[in-house]
């Protein structure tokens, strides 16, 4: 927990200025919020994250929760897909749909999509190494059914950095993955223009242990490495700074949460009006997609775990969040089961329609504490920005390991004042039972890791292997050329290419990235 | 004279989250314990080679994948087949009770879920290494 004082009263917000450091919602510097009227406009989206086995499993799952009042989809993927692997390889014995789904090639996509309109609902698609060949997937899968990419809403995650800062899962080293993002944002400004073709994210790096501060820090200075990338690589801020997105955890400390997101968008939009002279205000706005912190659910006690949900699940409504995803009770021991996907949803929906939470824009503004609370933490992050500005960029900072030490050191911290108790976690270190009260908890199908692989053995025995052949090739010359590589993607998607098979291509050009372990 | 219990911690199949296996890696060394982390995405023969190489007295594995059932049966294949059964195998991740059983027939009996304390750790690895002294 922060330390905090007992009370703030007006001298602890002097210098505050209403029209510089906050302004009306809807108004520069977006402080309190984007909207001028909030969630009364728009609730936020109800988008929780899925996907487990084989893509008719997972698809059965979407349709159940935007039955159940879901409004957005949001799609894991497995292991396998993350990493670029088709599960046919060695490496993906034993992982193929477990943590999600396995999507190998376009036909995957379309089962993944089976009854379900891409014009008419958001999907979003948490996937970065390979977010360009999945979103080349998706863009086959709409063409084949007729429908205009430029009717398409969804987001791909996208963002390579916090995979070398935090989560892992790279394929590449930084400098080409930062290529294949700006490719992906040049192909859809023109192609795909209601796209959110990024989704800067800083979950994974609270998940891995960084603190609030450093979480928002980590988060935005990508996000302005991104923007100088796609300004480096000849695009105009306006034409593709509109469309990027951000993705945010949220933790416990209920007012720090409020606050980090309220300086978020502060910060964003100084960043981008002083930094990059963006003019047109929609490249201004933060927009964020909310998930509950996974890594303060416990297997003792699970049900405790609704509460926790539910209390941080407010503090991103408070913080006026974009879109929503509640974790289940039982996600300590396991992918959730359909009932605790469903109370984890329903969670939420209290929230948005019981609570009068949504009837007021941004109702803490003007809180000493929350105000002065949310320039502590703006400053707190903008003193990491400049660190890593010293070091000549985000990608030179991980070269350094300068982030995944930050982070490695706050864990630890963490873990020993856990340990100490003066962090008090119930029914983990304070207020245990003696004994544990088992819950029901998901088993993956085990046959979801052959059914894929047949499925595999049948494209590839069916699709004509030379056209594939050359699609292939295709990639790897656009890579070496420094063409855009999306259009070539998509060539190879429609002729049957697999995820493996694209990434293999570029493999071949760019090589594999192995990362020095920082303890 | 001293005796000093040598850990190998990996990180096996193909996810990458390691803040559990790097925070323990550090609380044992913390503890005294000689600590080998062998980084990302480890096969169980890279592990078993890494154990014989380090003359490692525990591997640790982190999952939190849900390929456990995969991968543990396969590295206590593997020592076994190379003569190291006396090497102690704990596994710490997202592990479901009703794999517990399971694991423990395997001689696995160290499983720590979400939320151990680092000392319950520590002291099962006490408890159970095998000993010898040290150089």
């Amino acid at each position: 927990m922060r330390p905090v004082d007992v009370l703030y009263t007006p001298e602890s917000v002097a210098s505050l200025d209403y029209a510089r450091d906050l302004g009306d919602p809807g108004s520069f510097p977006y402080t309190r919020g984007l909207h001028a009227t909030g969630y009364r406009g728009r609730l936020w989206t109800m988008r929780q994250f899925a996907g487990y086995g084989t893509p008719e499993e997972a698809n059965e799952r979407y349709r159940r929760l935007l039955e159940a009042g879901g409004t957005g989809l949001s799609v894991a993927f497995d292991l396998p897909t993350l990493m670029g692997r088709d599960p046919d390889h060695e490496l993906s014995h034993g992982e193929v749909g477990k943590c999600g789904v396995s999507v190998a090639s376009a036909d995957d996509m379309d089962a993944l999509l089976a009854g379900i309109d891409p014009g008419a609902v958001s999907t979003s698609m948490t996937i970065n190494s390979p977010a360009a060949m999945l979103l080349a997937m998706y863009l086959v899968v709409a063409e084949g059914r007729g429908v205009a990419w430029d009717r398409l809403n969804g987001t791909l995650q996208n963002d390579i950095l916090k995979e070398f800062i935090a989560q892992k899962e790279f394929i590449y080293p930084p400098r080409p993955s930062i290529r294949l993002v700006t490719d992906v944002f040049a192909f859809c400004a023109r192609h795909v223009p209601r796209w959110n073709t990024i989704s800067v994210s800083g979950y994974h790096i609270r998940e891995a242990g960084a603190s609030a501060a450093q979480e928002l820090a980590f988060t935005l200075r990508s996000g302005i490495e991104y923007v100088q990338a796609g300004i480096d690589a000849g695009l105009d801020v306006d034409d593709f700074a509109p469309r990027i997105s951000f993705f945010f955890n949220a933790h416990s400390d209920f007012f720090e949460e409020i606050a980090k997101y309220r300086a978020a968008r502060r910060i964003w939009a100084r960043v981008m009006t002083e930094r990059f002279k963006a003019r047109d205000p929609r490249s201004w706005r933060l927009r964020f997609h909310a998930q509950t912190a996974g890594v303060t659910l416990t297997a003792q006690q699970p049900y405790n775990n609704v509460v926790r949900t539910a209390l941080q699940a407010m503090s991103a409504v408070l913080g006026g969040t974009q879109s929503l995803h509640t974790n289940a009770l039982d996600e300590a021991l396991a992918l959730p089961t359909e009932g605790a996907a469903t109370r984890a949803l329903r969670t939420q929906q209290i929230l948005a329609h019981e609570t009068g939470l949504a009837g007021v824009v941004d109702p803490l503004g003007g809180s000493y504490f929350v105000e002065r609370l949310t320039r502590d933490v703006e400053d707190e992050a903008m003193a990491y920005v400049e660190a890593i500005d010293g070091m000549g960029g985000m990608v030179a900072a991980i070269e350094q390991g300068y982030p995944q030490r930050a982070i490695a050191e706050s864990a630890y911290r963490y873990q020993r004042a856990v340990e100490a108790r003066e962090q008090v976690v119930v029914g983990v270190n304070a207020l245990a039972d003696d004994h544990r009260s088992p819950i029901e908890t998901l088993s993956v199908d085990e046959t979801a890791e052959t059914r894929q692989r047949e499925r595999l053995e049948a494209l590839r025995a069916r699709r004509d292997g030379g056209a594939v052949r050359r699609t292939l090739d295709a990639i790897g010359a656009a890579a070496v050329a420094g063409d855009n590589l999306m259009p070539r993607l998509v060539e190879a998607g429609r002729a049957g290419a697999t995820v493996g098979e694209m990434c293999d291509a570029l493999r071949d050009v760019w090589g594999e990235y192995v990362e020095d372990p920082i303890i | 004279m001293g005796t000093t219990i040598r850990v190998v911690i990996a990180k096996p199949g193909l996810d990458g989250h390691d803040r559990g296996a790097k925070v323990i890696a550090r609380a044992l060394r913390d503890a005294g314990m000689e600590v080998i982390y062998t980084g990302l995405r480890q096969t169980p023969e890279q592990i078993v080679v890494a154990a014989l190489q380090e003359d490692a007295d525990v591997i640790g594995l982190s999952i939190l994948s849900g390929a456990h059932m995969h991968i543990c049966p396969r590295v206590v294949e593997l020592l076994r087949a190379q003569g190291l059964d006396d090497v102690l195998v704990v596994v710490g991740g997202i592990i479901p009770d009703a794999d517990v059983p399971r694991l423990n027939t395997l001689g696995i009996q160290g499983i720590f879920p979400p939320g151990t304390p680092m000392q319950e750790i520590v002291d099962f690895i006490h408890r159970h290494a095998r000993t010898r002294v040290g150089a």
